[in-house]
């Protein structure tokens, strides 16, 4: 399972420290 | 297509996986520019968005735009050769789909960005004449050769 993030600037400031790009993923299906 | 063990594991990987309930949030899709679901963005280390994803992809499909987006944040951030590793990862694994003739466009970017030599732009028109030559991507490569 993947651990999916719900915070868009914290999971920002997550990428600049461990140098990973973002995937950013808009859904409207039930999480 | 996330519980697909390559796709789970390429993202744990190499990314920040975010998920957004646009019913809940819907600010973030006007942020984001986001105009319908499912829409799945690569941003860079700066935020800026280098790769979008717009409606359902089969697996493979998806995999391989995955990796095509990799290879677009590395190219924006100056890593030639993590780019074009990325783009090489798609057309040898990925041969048969969309992102394939879009690697093999912006791997001779990134090969001309690399070196500064215009015959990497030329080759790549070339390499089109061999494979992909009915694709879009190669029209747009054949001001080059």
């Amino acid at each position: 399972m993947l651990d999916w993030r719900e915070d868009v600037d914290a999971a920002l400031e997550e990428a600049k420290r461990t140098e990973r790009p973002v995937l950013l993923d808009f859904t409207a299906a039930p999480l | 297509m996330y519980p697909d063990p390559r796709v789970e594991a390429l993202i744990r990987d190499n990314l920040v996986p975010i998920r957004i309930d646009v019913r809940k949030k819907p600010e973030l899709m006007e942020r984001f520019n986001a105009q319908w679901t499912p829409t799945i963005l690569l941003l860079g280390l700066d935020g800026r968005e280098h790769h979008r994803i717009e409606g359902f992809l089969e697996t493979g499909d998806f995999l391989a735009q995955l990796v095509l987006g990799l290879g677009q944040v590395a190219r924006a951030g100056g890593k030639w050769d993590d780019a074009i590793a990325r783009y090489a990862e798609v057309l040898e694994n990925h041969p048969d789909t969309d992102a394939a003739p879009a690697g093999q466009y912006w791997r001779g970017v990134a090969r001309y960005k690399k070196s500064g030599d215009p015959a990497e732009l030329g080759a790549t028109t070339q390499a089109f004449r061999e494979r992909y030559a009915d694709s879009p991507w190669a029209k747009k490569a054949s001001i080059w050769g």
